[in-house]
């Protein structure tokens, strides 16, 4: 039975959504150097009009459609064929159109967010030839396996409210294997990149927080009582672990940062992802007030230690942050919350939850690495990865697009 | 001493720079300009108005034996054959003093 306020909400959580990847273009933006932020942002703008077309096609029918066993969808949605205004498999009370659309967002953030590990070096030719690889090879499945009709994961008994695996995990550590094989930009550990634009990094962390309400909140799929729940979870794990990151950045440096503020809240929301609908609201708030302490560990140690440049610690938030909220989530989780969870989490004494959260990181990470190491391979063929030393040094603006963010300005940072 | 000033297009920065540093050449400082010369900013007789570009402008100074080297270095290193190439202008430097050390002239450098 359709009901119009489960489609008004789920149209306006699509739409937020939707504003995310702007939001992230800006948040990546700002980060990157004055020559590299036209680059930086048209690398999450186009995946806007990139993944759309590929979803309609095929994207939504491999993910959703049937089962192939366990790991993919077949084509019998092929370009939106028996996908209509009716009710669809997935969510009785929305058009089976407005579904596909809500989740067409994420098939569009999940790649946009690897942008941020490849930055300043990658050529934009490659990116995108890796990007539509990388959907096909990586995302569909991957949605297909945790949220598809008999996808693997699922039957472990593995939950993921929102998208912790599917997008978070499988973006971060996608970014990671990249960047390994990508090199590090010019000058690594001799010059210091320098935020260009420390108020975009702010608006852009804000858009993220606004549209997330939508990510999480609108994967209830309906108007209900556990939208609401969703809704406050995700906003107060952002909050605690805000106010822990620029804690601990005043413990360690003495100044509190905006850039960390911002951090800290952006990779609250990431780790409240998978668990928003399945974990009581003081959860959230541990949930959120201890990702901090560990992405940051893992950024300022654990990067340094092994020398990779994660330009933008797509990983180091996105993974880490992913992999920590996939932990809470079989920690915490409570069948009360939401009884699509079998189990209770392992703090309220049930340790098979926990167990199946485990596996499906490990698969998660397993099959975005392979994947994302596939499609490099097949890039290869058609185009060499980065630009030349010259382009890197006059700033990827002009070398791929010919365009200045700030005409009056060359690229002598 | 010598005092070299070159005014070349943006996109030969790089370029610049590059033979610079192959010559040793390591004290410079960049600017970014705006200007014009006899084609008034135009590619095309007939213009009135001035039409203003941006330039990058090197200031280098150098020990007088260097001074030749560095000119031919720039002038080849930012030549495209197009208008708009961009200018050298070359002076005398009187003194130079190293804040740091107090040392002055060559020493300096």
């Amino acid at each position: 039975m359709l009901n119009t306020g489960d489609i008004s909400f789920m149209l306006v959580a699509t739409a937020l959504v939707l504003l995310m990847t702007p939001g992230l273009a800006f948040f990546y933006g700002g980060l990157v150097r004055r020559k590299n932020v036209l680059n930086t942002i048209m690398s999450s703008v186009f995946v806007m009009g990139l993944a759309s077309v590929m979803w309609v096609l095929v994207g939504y029918s491999l993910s959703f459609s049937g089962n192939t066993g366990g790991f993919i969808g077949n084509l019998d949605w092929a370009a939106f064929r028996n996908v209509g205004l009716e009710a669809g498999p997935y969510a009785n009370s929305i058009p089976h159109v407005l579904f596909a659309a809500f989740q067409m967002m994420f098939a569009i953030i999940t790649p946009a967010l690897i942008t941020g590990a490849l930055v300043e070096r990658m050529r934009f030719k490659a990116l995108i030839i890796f990007i539509f690889l990388w959907s096909v090879i990586v995302y569909y499945p991957l949605a297909h396996m945790v949220w598809g009709n008999g996808g693997l994961l699922a039957k472990l008994g593995s939950v993921d409210f929102a998208g912790g695996n599917v997008v978070h995990i499988s973006s971060g550590v996608s970014g990671l294997i990249a960047a390994v094989v990508l090199g590090k930009r010019r000058g690594y550990n001799m010059t210091k990149y320098h935020p260009h634009n420390i108020p975009f990094v702010i608006l852009g962390g804000m858009l993220l927080w606004f549209g997330w309400f939508g990510f999480n909140a609108g994967s209830a799929l309906k108007a209900d009582e556990l939208a609401v729940h969703a809704f406050m979870t995700t906003h107060i794990s952002a909050a605690c672990a805000m106010l822990t990151w620029v804690f601990i950045e005043k413990l360690k440096t003495g100044k509190t940062t905006v850039l960390g503020a911002v951090t800290g809240a952006v990779i609250g929301l990431v780790a409240i992802t998978p668990g928003a609908g399945f974990v009581p609201i003081w959860a959230a708030m541990i949930t959120g007030a201890l990702v901090s302490p560990i992405c940051y560990t893992f950024i300022t140690v654990v990067k340094d230690k092994f020398g990779y440049d994660d330009a933008l610690d797509a990983f180091g938030c996105h993974g880490i942050g992913g992999v920590w909220g996939g932990i809470a989530t079989g920690l915490f989780a409570k069948t009360s919350i939401n009884s699509v969870a079998q189990w209770d989490g392992l703090f309220f004494g049930d340790t098979r939850l926990f167990a199946a959260q485990i596996v499906s990181i490990l698969i998660t990470i397993l099959v975005a690495s392979a994947g994302t190491l596939i499609c490099l391979k097949i890039v290869k063929l058609f185009t060499p990865l980065r630009v030349t030393d010259r382009d890197e040094q006059e700033g990827l603006d002009i070398s791929e697009h010919g365009e200045s963010a700030y005409p009056s300005f060359v690229g002598l940072d | 001493m010598k005092k070299i000033e070159a005014i070349v297009k943006r996109e030969k920065m790089e370029d610049v720079k590059a033979a610079l540093n192959k010559l040793n050449v390591n004290g410079m400082t960049i600017y970014q300009v705006m200007g014009c010369g006899n084609q008034k900013g135009w590619t095309e007789e007939g213009m009135e108005d001035l039409n203003i570009l941006p330039k990058v402008k090197f200031d280098i100074v150098i020990d007088d034996k260097m001074a030749e080297k560095v000119i031919d270095a720039i002038s080849e290193a930012a030549y495209t054959g197009d208008i708009g190439d961009g200018k050298i202008f070359i002076c005398s430097v009187e003194q130079a003093i190293r804040i740091r050390t107090k040392e002055r002239g060559n020493d300096a450098l």
